[in-house]
């Protein structure tokens, strides 16, 4: 199942708290997130990877999309 | 650990400038304070009139402009505002009470502690049980709601204010007002402190440096990187302390502190849990508002207030101890603030999670 999550306008560390929040649900294999700031981009990568997320970072206009795939 | 390589040799440079500066003639574990230079700085202007801390510091001013320049350089700077202005306004101006009857900000909490200062201990297990508190909110939905993007002018207001102090103070010295003796008058020659601000804000901007951040991390989500700042503060400081022999052991006559355990305590309390409402220590929002965030303007502004007010009606914390009406403003802070988390939590503004549809409808792609 994929999920998508809008954190734009959302300052640290609100966007991670939302992300954290998919990614624990076990039926979630794919996230993306949208985000409107650079630290948010790094913030929301180093919690993916530390659990086992492959992170993939597009740019979209001024936003920043990023798709968290779970790795089994 | 390269990924962390940044964060860590932002610390030890903050650590060092700090021993640096107090060697160099900064009052005592106070080359870094972003809470005392604040209050400095609210008294150069004239918002409070307590005569013995008043100095626009140069290192707020450094700070301010080398985060602006990194983030202009780095094209990360961004005008946005709008989430919570009045909030922000008020967490900044109670979380200042709380820091001036400690006399400290997380950073100083960290610089006291690497210089032997047990009363900081004191403050540090106060700031870490705030942090506890404050992240308890955080897992029920605390949210602050969303910022807008702005007109870049907006963004450029922060900026241009503190350019303008520079301006001013550099052509005409006497327009702010200068303590002529107390730590206000204690001070690193002019460039020494613009110059360390300097390169602290470029490195605290581009490593995102936090320190109430830093604990909230590790305890929140298990992740040690903006922790890693953090110790590597202490340990630079540490170190720093022990070359130059500013090492002092014990909570007795230790510079610009006092030994009341639990205005300690409740003073970094009040301190740790306004800042993770806020999102970040007040060195983080210094660094924000200078990066554009209108947001952090305005809790700078709370913390500036906060300063004037603590001065002006003598709240704030001496050598000497915590005066009752401080004692009082702490208080009625906590109150303010843990009342603020329960409502913050209970009417969610913040982003939302939503099931992504197959099909491709146009403009946009959330059911």
């Amino acid at each position: 199942m994929k999920k998508h999550v809008d954190a734009r306008g959302l300052s640290c560390p609100e966007p991670v708290l939302l992300t954290r929040q998919v990614l624990q649900d076990q039926v979630i294999q794919e996230i993306t997130v949208l985000v409107d700031n650079k630290v948010a981009v790094e913030n929301i990568t180093r919690i993916a990877e530390n659990s086992n997320c492959q992170v993939k970072v597009t740019k979209q206009d001024s936003d920043f999309m990023l798709t968290l795939i779970k790795i089994k | 650990m390269q990924k962390h390589a940044l964060i860590i040799l932002s610390g030890l440079i903050l650590g060092i400038s700090a021993v640096l500066l107090v060697f160099m003639g900064n009052p005592g574990n106070y080359g870094v304070c972003i809470a005392c230079m604040l209050r400095d700085v609210a008294g150069a202007l004239g918002l409070h009139q307590a005569q013995i801390v008043q100095y626009l510091r140069p290192e707020i001013i450094g700070l301010s402009l080398g985060a602006t320049l990194a983030a202009l350089i780095t094209k990360e700077f961004r005008a946005t505002g709008g989430s919570s202005p009045i909030i922000r306004f008020s967490l900044g101006f109670a979380g200042m009470l709380g820091m001036l009857v400690f006399l400290g900000c997380p950073v100083r909490t960290v610089l006291r502690l690497a210089g032997g200062d047990f009363n900081a201990g004191i403050g540090l297990i106060g700031l870490i049980i705030g942090i506890i508190i404050g992240t308890m909110f955080l897992r029920r939905g605390l949210s602050l709601g969303r910022a807008a993007k702005m007109s870049p002018a907006n963004g450029y207001v922060f900026p241009l204010f503190i350019l303008s102090l520079l301006i001013a103070a550099l052509i005409i010295p006497s327009f702010f007002f200068a303590s002529k003796t107390g730590p206000g008058s204690m001070h690193a020659p002019l460039f020494l402190s613009i110059g360390a601000g300097l390169v602290i804000g470029i490195m605290a901007q581009r490593s995102r440096l936090c320190m109430a951040g830093g604990i909230r991390d590790a305890i929140f989500f298990k992740d040690y990187h903006l922790m890693y700042g953090f110790l590597a503060v202490f340990v630079a400081a540490l170190v720093g302390n022990l070359l130059v022999g500013s090492f002092k052991l014990g909570f007795i006559g230790q510079p610009l502190a006092h030994t009341d355990g639990l205005w300690n305590f409740l003073g970094m309390l009040l301190a740790g849990l306004t800042a993770i409402l806020l999102g970040g220590c007040p060195l983080r929002q210094l660094v924000a508002a200078s990066e554009g965030n209108t947001d952090a303007v305005v809790t700078v502004l709370g913390l500036l207030a906060g300063a004037a007010f603590a001065h002006n009606f003598g709240w704030a914390a001496s050598a000497k101890g915590v005066p009752q009406a401080g004692q009082v403003a702490v208080v009625l802070g906590l109150i303010f603030t843990l009342g603020m988390g329960f409502a913050l939590c209970k009417f969610k503004v913040g982003g939302e999670v939503k099931n992504e549809k197959t099909c491709g409808c146009q403009g946009t792609f959330l059911s």
